[in-house]
Order: C-alpha cells, then sequence, then structure tokens
C-alpha cells in the first residue's frame, strides 16, 4: 500500500449548517488493548442530512461507527476518549446511561439480524421492554415504521409469521423498521446493504433517502456509488484517522488528500 | 485407483459402521424388551417387591425413581441455569473463569460410583441425612450438574453475537438481551438436554446404593404428609430406585423369580429412558416452534 502523509487532513466545519447539529465528536480516540485503532477524529453530523463514512478494509469506519452509540463498550479492553456530543451532553462519559442513549442513538447492522420472533414482535419487543403497553400505539408503530422501511406492502398479512422466514433484504429492512419504531434522533448503520444483492441494496438505499426527513443518518459503506448516491456529506477514514470530511459533491468531484482522490478513483493502495 | 472410487469405498465403509452401530443397539433393546415386557403388567407395575416369594412387583421403586429424579432437577435446574448463564454471558475471560470451567469439566468426567462414595460420606454420614432420598437428590445434583451446566453454556453460546448486539442496540440492557432475546432462542436446545439429563439422572445406579439407600419400605399412597414417615413424599426414608433395585436383584436377589422380575424391571426401565429422549425431541422442536413463531 502506498505511503500517504497521515497528518495532511482536510476536515470542514460545519460553521452555518442549515439544520443544527445533530452529533458531534472531538478527538475521538479509540484503543483496543495497547491499539489505538481511531485517532482524533472530530466529525459533525447535521441534521436531517445523510453522512457517509468510506475508506477501505481495517480504515476504522466501523470502529468509529461503533463508537459513536458505544457498542464499543461491550469489547473486552476497549477503551473509548474524546468526546461525543448529543444535545450539548457529552455521551462518552460514565454517568450516561448507554441504555437509553441507545434509544436516541439506533443503529442497524451489516448482517441483518431480525430476533427469532414474530415480524409484529420484532418491531414492539423493545417498545414493551421499554414500558409501552398501549396496543393500538403499538399497532401504529409497526405499519408506520414498516411502511417507512418499505416492507409492509409485503408483510403486512404476515405479521405473525416468524421473521427468520424472510429473504435477506426483507430481514434487513425489518432491522431498519425495528430500529426507526423505537423513534431514536440518529441512526448509524454499518455497511447495512453489504450482505444484500443489489435489488435489495437499492430498495434499501431508496428507504434511506426517505427516512432522512425524519432522522440523521451515519452510515459506513464501502460502496463508493452508494455513497455518491445517497449521502450529503462524505468521511474518508485511512489508517485509523479520518483524513477528509466534505459535502459529498466536492469530496468525490474534487478530493484534497491524496489518499481520498486515489481511494475515489479507485487507484488505492 | 481414482477420487470417485475411494469416494465410494468411504462411503461404504462409513456407511457399514454407522449400520453396525444401529445394528448393536437394535440387538440390545431388543433383548432387553423380549426377554423383559412379557412380565409387565398392571400388577408388576403397582405391587411392592417380594423378598422371599415370587410376583413382587416394583411399584414403589419407579415411584422412588421418579421423586429422586423430580427432586434432583428441583435443586439442579435453576443452579445449572445460573451458572450456564454467566459463564456464556457474564464471565470475563480470565484464569478464574477458565479454573471454573476445568472443574466443571473434571467434575463432568468423574466415575458415578466416586460421586457416590462422596455423597455417602458428605451428606449421609457428615450431615447426617442418612440413606435418604434428599441425600440421593443432592448426589444425582452433583453428577447432573457439571453436564447441565455445560449443556446452558453451549446452548446459550450457539446463539450468535449479533443477536445480542441487536438487543443492546435497541437500549437493552445486557440483562434483558439475556433474557427476553439470548434464552428464549437457547431454550429448545436448554429444555432437550435438561430432559437428556433427566434420562441419564434416572438410569443411575452406582451413585445412589450408598445414598438413598437399597430398600424400599413399603409406602402408605393414602397419606401424602411428607413429614410422616412411610408418606411418598417424604424425603428423609430411605428409596431404592428402580435402577439400584435391578443392580440389587442380581447380586444378591433371593427371591425366586428373581430373573424375571430383573428382566421386566430393565424392560421398564429402557422403556422409560427411550421416552425420556423421545420426549426431548418433541418438546425442543415444538417450543422451538413456539419461541420463533415459525
Amino acid at each position: 500500500m502506498a505511503d500517504y502523509d497521515l497528518t495532511q487532513t482536510h476536515i470542514i466545519h460545519l460553521d452555518e449548517p442549515k439544520h443544527e447539529i445533530a452529533l458531534s465528536t472531538e478527538k475521538l480516540n479509540v484503543y483496543y488493548g495497547e491499539n489505538r485503532a481511531m485517532h482524533d477524529a472530530s466529525l459533525q453530523f447535521e441534521r436531517y442530512r445523510i453522512t457517509a463514512l468510506i475508506g477501505a478494509s481495517g480504515s476504522g469506519k466501523s470502529t468509529y461507527l461503533r463508537s459513536l452509540n458505544r457498542m464499543n463498550d461491550n469489547i473486552a479492553n476497549s477503551r473509548v476518549t474524546g468526546k461525543i456530543m448529543y444535545r450539548d451532553l457529552n455521551i462518552n462519559s460514565d454517568e450516561i446511561d448507554v441504555y437509553k442513549m441507545r434509544e436516541h442513538i439506533g443503529m442497524v447492522f451489516q448482517r441483518p439480524n431480525p430476533f427469532a420472533k414474530s415480524i409484529y414482535d420484532n418491531i414492539t419487543f423493545a417498545l414493551k421492554r421499554h414500558g409501552q403497553k398501549d396496543k393500538k400505539y403499538l399497532d401504529e408503530v409497526v405499519e408506520t415504521s414498516l411502511k417507512q422501511a418499505a416492507l409492509w406492502d409485503q408483510v403486512k398479512d404476515s405479521l405473525g409469521k416468524s421473521a427468520l422466514a424472510l429473504s435477506g433484504g426483507q430481514q434487513q429492512r425489518l432491522c431498519i423498521a425495528r430500529a426507526i419504531a423505537m423513534k431514536p434522533d440518529i441512526l448509524l448503520l454499518d455497511e447495512p446493504a453489504s450482505a444484500l444483492d443489489p435489488i435489495s441494496t437499492n430498495t434499501v438505499e431508496e428507504t434511506l433517502i426517505r427516512l432522512k426527513e425524519e432522522f440523521t443518518i451515519v452510515i459506513v459503506t464501502h460502496n463508493m456509488q452508494q455513497a455518491a448516491r445517497i449521502s450529503d456529506y462524505t468521511a474518508f477514514f485511512h489508517s485509523g484517522r479520518a483524513l477528509e470530511f466534505d459535502e459529498t459533491r466536492k469530496l468525490f468531484t474534487r478530493p484534497k488528500i491524496k489518499a481520498a482522490e486515489d481511494y475515489v478513483s479507485g487507484h488505492f493502495g | 485407483m481414482n477420487a470417485k472410487k475411494w469416494d465410494k469405498v468411504a462411503t461404504a465403509v462409513l456407511t457399514g459402521i454407522a449400520g453396525l452401530i444401529v445394528l448393536l443397539l437394535a440387538c440390545l433393546l431388543g433383548y432387553i424388551l423380549v426377554r423383559g415386557l412379557p412380565h409387565v403388567t398392571w400388577q408388576f407395575l403397582t405391587k411392592p417387591a417380594q423378598t422371599f416369594t415370587k410376583g413382587g412387583g416394583i411399584g414403589v421403586q419407579l415411584f422412588n425413581s421418579f421423586y429422586l429424579l423430580i427432586l434432583a432437577m428441583v435443586i439442579s435446574i435453576p443452579l445449572s441455569i445460573g451458572a450456564g448463564i454467566y459463564l456464556a454471558e457474564y464471565a470475563p475471560k480470565n484464569w478464574v473463569t477458565n479454573v471454573v470451567r476445568t472443574a466443571i469439566e473434571v467434575l463432568s468426567s468423574l466415575p458415578s460410583v466416586v460421586v457416590g462414595l462422596f455423597g455417602f460420606l458428605v451428606f449421609v454420614i457428615q450431615f447426617k441425612l442418612g440413606f435418604s432420598i434428599l441425600a440421593g437428590a443432592l448426589v444425582l445434583t452433583v453428577f447432573n450438574l457439571p453436564l447441565l451446566t455445560r449443556n446452558v453454556e453451549d446452548a446459550l453460546k450457539s446463539i450468535h453475537f449479533t443477536q445480542r448486539e441487536a438487543g443492546l442496540a435497541l437500549g437493552l440492557s445486557r440483562y434483558e438481551t439475556v433474557k427476553h432475546v439470548v434464552i428464549p432462542e437457547a431454550l429448545p436446545n436448554i429444555i432437550t438436554g435438561m430432559i437428556l439429563g433427566a434420562g441419564r439422572v434416572f438410569g443411575e445406579a452406582a451413585a445412589l446404593i450408598y445414598t438413598a439407600g437399597q430398600s424400599a419400605p413399603s409406602l402408605d399412597f393414602t397419606n401424602w404428609n411428607p413429614m410422616y414417615i412411610a408418606s411418598p413424599l417424604n424425603p428423609m426414608r430411605p428409596a431404592e430406585t428402580l435402577a439400584v433395585h435391578i443392580w440389587k436383584i442380581n447380586s444378591e436377589g433371593i427371591m425366586p423369580d428373581a430373573t424375571a422380575v430383573s428382566a421386566g424391571a430393565s424392560a421398564v426401565l429402557i422403556i422409560a429412558v427411550l421416552l425420556f429422549n423421545w420426549l426431548a425431541r418433541v418438546i425442543g422442536k415444538r417450543v422451538y416452534r413456539k419461541m420463533t413463531a415459525a
């Protein structure tokens, strides 16, 4: 792999965003034992926008994403330093109730992971655990979230069926529906379409574009066309660092950093 | 010879070996059932045993076996579930956990007669429980706990970690995720393991000879007060089980129809163990279907 100058970065600061900044990090570092997997990443995520995190495998984009709702907490020997600001609150601190926080910052994973429950229960399960008992409300949430995830028409007559009987693409959309049923502020997606075929990928992308009207979306993708198609902002990661962050249009047409330029033009490595 | 031919030979050999095992099992079962079933009558299943005369049954022993089994499972199921959940979900990866895991493995490979003698020294003598159902149930717990714990741990670990992530990402705590996501999915395997464990316990003899005892005092099935000495539910009475009974008749039985009683009792024991295995499959499948809404 070519050696790139890791000290040279181009990170724009959103001074006058149209919407507020929903989430941001300041000098975020992630350590796995002695290994520093993320170096001083400072990024901002504007509300009602899709921000794509791109970069090669092992660049740290997933590590960064997973630290945003503190899923890295579950990994033994991991340590995250720096600030993660959400609603004027640093959620990377011990006083934060991570479980409560994750109701506001939802996540969808690379491999579809529906529960071995019915489609209906997949969506209502967490809501019920959080104390929602109103059957009418639950029915309504199931319908709206499935509609938002473009799955309603295919499953409306079989809500009692096992989620495991759905196809991969349907399962992933169910996982998206399950996440948005919590009515989070922010939706983190970790390569949500990488295990899907092109048609399902397309449906998921269309779903995301519709969802950004209500949610702030941060998506990790290894698919550059996908990033270019759906995102408003893009951050390019390399060697555990965020090297370039800009509007997607600019980053893809006129990248400022050599590594980013090579990556988006396909000459990387 | 080419690969294709070798493949055919290997298939034939492997099929032969598998067939041999099945045949062996079938012969064994057939022999026991053919010899024993003719003696199994309602009388035989319900009447108490006779020491000196013909016509004794296995009623008390049969009841003892089930009662002991239930007591043993009541003690060991909650313990093994707790320990299994801890090992699979909470135990940090360090040397303490490794020691615990190794201890469980060693415990599960102890010969049951050794566990029985341990139970005799500790429960019967030291705790002054005497030859009793309680001592028997405790020793069966020691005997069964490692296997059940291992079963629970394996069942939980076979649930993919992405399921746990899914629960956590929805704002559920680790405990909620384990309780409401992981355990329900692992339940069919846990139940199957429990029932198979029950079958193992049901047929156990060596561990019980010196703990639950080798005598089956006649029971008064009209008085179910556990404090009453002849009550079937009294946990402090000695209780010879079916498996122990078979061992005893064959080693020192002096009733004239000892062979027949032994054959009949063996057939009943085998049928009971087969029933447990069959139940394990049926219930495991049914629970899975119910849990997953499949």
